[in-house]
């Protein structure tokens, strides 16, 4: 049910970023600070997405709207400072300094499956308790993921207290390469590489394997799949959990990115994940990276060329591409 | 007569009319029956909610539609008396500017809003507005020259609705009662008149032939437009008739209040308020408003200082036991829990409760 009647090839969508970053290049007037700018919103892109494909197939798959996906953002970036803390095996500074910087990326890596496994759980918690109950009831879904939010938000409040805390970087992703005269910092590079995989794991998982044949065509025809006698509201549950560990990874990159975090982070994080997942149609993968690529470039290049515009410039991004496709980015071939 | 007043839409529970009845007039003679500065706060707080529920109740009960801009309309009509009151001075003029001004940005916007998203995908219109509402309150506060920031904005307006005006040189006595005559009185009769006649008027509108329509878009929209109704007109007039109201809570409040910053009338926490006292209240009731509002506020203002109290005796037990360890830190999370700054926590579990066991709220529960 498309809606536009000429359907423009992909490459014309995927020319969206370097016309984006073109465009920015001739704002900027200055290529370093245009590399640094656009590896920034590279980096910010790769998170938005992780946090992102889990919403998006949720969406596709259930037609279930989780308004509380910022919690698991949350939780997975406060369960890092926990596991990175000073308080850990007494140590003063905790991993953060240890001597070798193998040990250090370790540490981080190690926070961040832990943090997974964390929104893992708390994913399978929210779907039982929040989700189960209400589907097929858009309305009852945004008022009690909502709730679910509030709820979940304040129980972190409760455990880490309602105060900043810092998520201080390990020494060894500290710093920036330098390139020319352009300043390249690491940690962003190690978000884009996470970022990479990710989306390589996902495409992999999605087109190559069973579960991914049933998830893409549970998205496309729900009904079609479970009278074929799959178990579309197991393999549901298992794209909400695993969607709910990814925005946990999502939420320890972020806390690392903004390095000081607040019970609030996943709420802001919300509102640019909606912006992401509306631009790239509801349900679709691709067209949430491709959104989530697009938003980050635009949040950093407005961020440095008109501060005050940030914010809004994605929203008119977002009004932009839907004045042009209606449906999204990418479009699923069904609208419910 | 007052079934016409209530355009034939009674409360329809004799124990829901008493208790509406018993509200309106106790807060009609608030300021007599419970002097001091605090009740008259709280039950100013309570008018201005009520309509400002009563106009979401317009929005989320009869037409179906979610929306997280409410208070962004709210601010603007609170920033739009705010800022004409400093600009232009405490006059009546002002004002009047201030309110016109706030309800054409308003009116702007909501037909901005939901033409562009309720024209793609109604679906779409909760997630924009949570968008545009986090961007105007960023703005807000960005434009600091005119709203005052986070600061916000101390205005004065004029000097009748002040506490130095007397209008009669003897205070108003009665049975155990002696009010001083102010100008402050004026105000909150003022408030209390225009909250009744905005909630009447809002009453009209959704038992009238549009508000009918209205409510067939929220169960079935599909049969809605397919009997003819453009579904896309209908809900945008929703949001723009909502707004409008939202503008004038937000305007009554900043005279009330003769102050105005992001948090007292924009903030997000501000925004779930609402939301909780339209579902405990009762959606598509209208009434619920009073109820919840009153409910809401009364436990906002009254229950965190018992939360309080409860804490205190708690920890006492929980030292008392002499538990160590793990066990302790549990028993004092748990008790952390208590507190009042947790106090959304316990809203937040009401609010799911009750969206699951009780979706028509107190006022639905009463009527069955």
């Amino acid at each position: 049910m498309m809606q536009s009647s000429r359907v423009p090839p992909d490459l014309m969508l995927w020319g969206l970023i370097p016309l984006l970053a073109g465009l920015a290049l001739i704002g900027t007037g200055s290529p370093s600070t245009w590399l640094t700018l656009t590896v920034a919103g590279l980096a910010m892109g790769m998170m938005l997405f992780i946090i992102a494909s889990g919403l998006t197939l949720v969406f596709g798959l259930m037609d279930v709207l989780n308004f509380g996906h910022g919690v698991f953002i949350a939780t997975g970036a406060f369960v890092a400072t926990t596991v990175l803390g000073p308080e850990w095996f007494g140590r003063s500074g905790g991993w953060l300094l240890a001597p070798q910087a193998a040990l250090q990326i370790a540490a981080v890596l190690v926070a961040m499956a832990i943090a997974m496994g964390v929104t893992a759980g708390l994913g399978l918690v929210f779907e039982r308790i929040i989700i189960r109950p209400v589907y097929g009831q858009h309305l009852k879904q945004i008022l009690i993921t909502m709730g679910g939010m509030i709820v979940v938000e304040e129980l972190i409040k409760s455990i880490w207290g309602s105060q900043q805390i810092p998520l201080p970087l390990p020494e060894a992703l500290r710093g920036a390469f330098i390139l020319g005269d352009a300043a390249i910092e690491r940690f962003r590079v190690l978000a884009v590489l996470i970022g990479l995989v990710v989306l390589v794991a996902l495409s992999v998982i999605l087109a190559r394997t069973k579960i991914g044949l049933l998830v893409r065509a549970g998205v496309e025809d729900r009904e079609m799949v479970e009278s074929l006698g799959y178990p579309v509201r197991r393999l549901f549950v298992a794209v909400f959990v695993a969607g709910s560990a990814l925005a946990g990874l999502g939420g320890v990159l972020w806390g690392l990115y903004q390095q000081t975090i607040t019970a609030q982070i996943g709420a802001q994080v919300n509102v640019l994940i909606f912006i992401v997942i509306i631009m790239g149609g509801l349900g679709s993968v691709t067209g949430s990276f491709l959104a989530a690529i697009l938003v980050g470039l635009m949040a950093n290049y407005t961020g440095f060329l008109a501060p005050k515009l940030a914010l809004f410039s994605n929203i008119g991004l977002m009004v932009a591409v839907l004045a042009w496709r209606p449906q999204g980015l990418r479009p699923l071939t069904t609208v419910r | 007569m007052i079934r016409r007043l209530l355009s034939n839409d009674l409360p329809r529970s004799r124990l829901l009319g008493v208790l509406l009845t018993v509200l309106v007039v106790s807060l009609a003679l608030a300021p007599l029956l419970f002097p001091g500065a605090k009740a008259l706060a709280v039950a100013a707080k309570v008018l201005v909610f009520v309509l400002l529920v009563a106009s979401y109740d317009l929005l989320l009960g009869y037409t179906g539609i979610v929306s997280f801009a409410h208070t962004m309309f709210f601010g603007i009509g609170a920033y739009g008396i705010a800022i004409a009151c400093t600009r232009l001075g405490a006059s009546w003029s002002a004002i009047g500017i201030g309110l016109l001004g706030a309800l054409l940005t308003s009116l702007l916007l909501a037909l901005l809003i939901g033409l562009f998203s309720l024209r793609v995908r109604a679906i779409f219109f909760a997630m924009l507005t949570l968008a545009v509402a986090s961007a105007f309150q960023t703005l807000a506060s960005q434009l600091s020259e005119w709203t005052g920031g986070e600061d916000g904005l101390n205005f004065r307006i004029p000097a009748v609705l002040g506490a130095g005006y007397q209008w009669r040189d003897t205070p108003l006595t009665g049975l155990g009662f002696s009010v001083p005559a102010d100008g402050r009185l004026l105000a909150y009769w003022g408030l209390f008149t225009v909250v009744c006649l905005a909630f009447l008027l809002l009453l009209r509108i959704v038992n009238s032939p549009f508000g009918r329509v209205l409510q067939a878009i929220r169960e079935n929209p599909f049969r809605a437009e397919a009997i003819g109704y453009q579904t896309v007109v209908y809900r945008t007039l929703s949001v723009v008739l909502s707004g409008l109201f939202a503008t004038l809570a937000g305007a009554l409040l900043a005279l009330w209040l003769r102050f105005n910053g992001p948090d007292t009338s924009l903030s997000f926490e501000l925004m779930l308020d609402v939301l909780l006292i339209v579902v405990i209240g009762g959606m598509g009731t209208m009434y619920g408003a009073w109820i919840g509002s009153a409910l809401f506020l009364l436990a906002q203002n009254y229950l965190q200082g018992l939360m309080q109290s409860l804490v205190n005796p708690l920890a006492d037990v929980v030292n008392a036991v002499g538990a160590s360890g793990t066990l302790e830190g549990v028993l004092r999370w748990l008790v952390s829990l208590m507190s009042p700054d947790r106090w959304l926590l316990w809203l937040g579990v009401l609010f799911i409760l009750s969206v699951y066991h009780f979706p028509a709220g107190v006022v639905g529960r009463l009527r069955r």
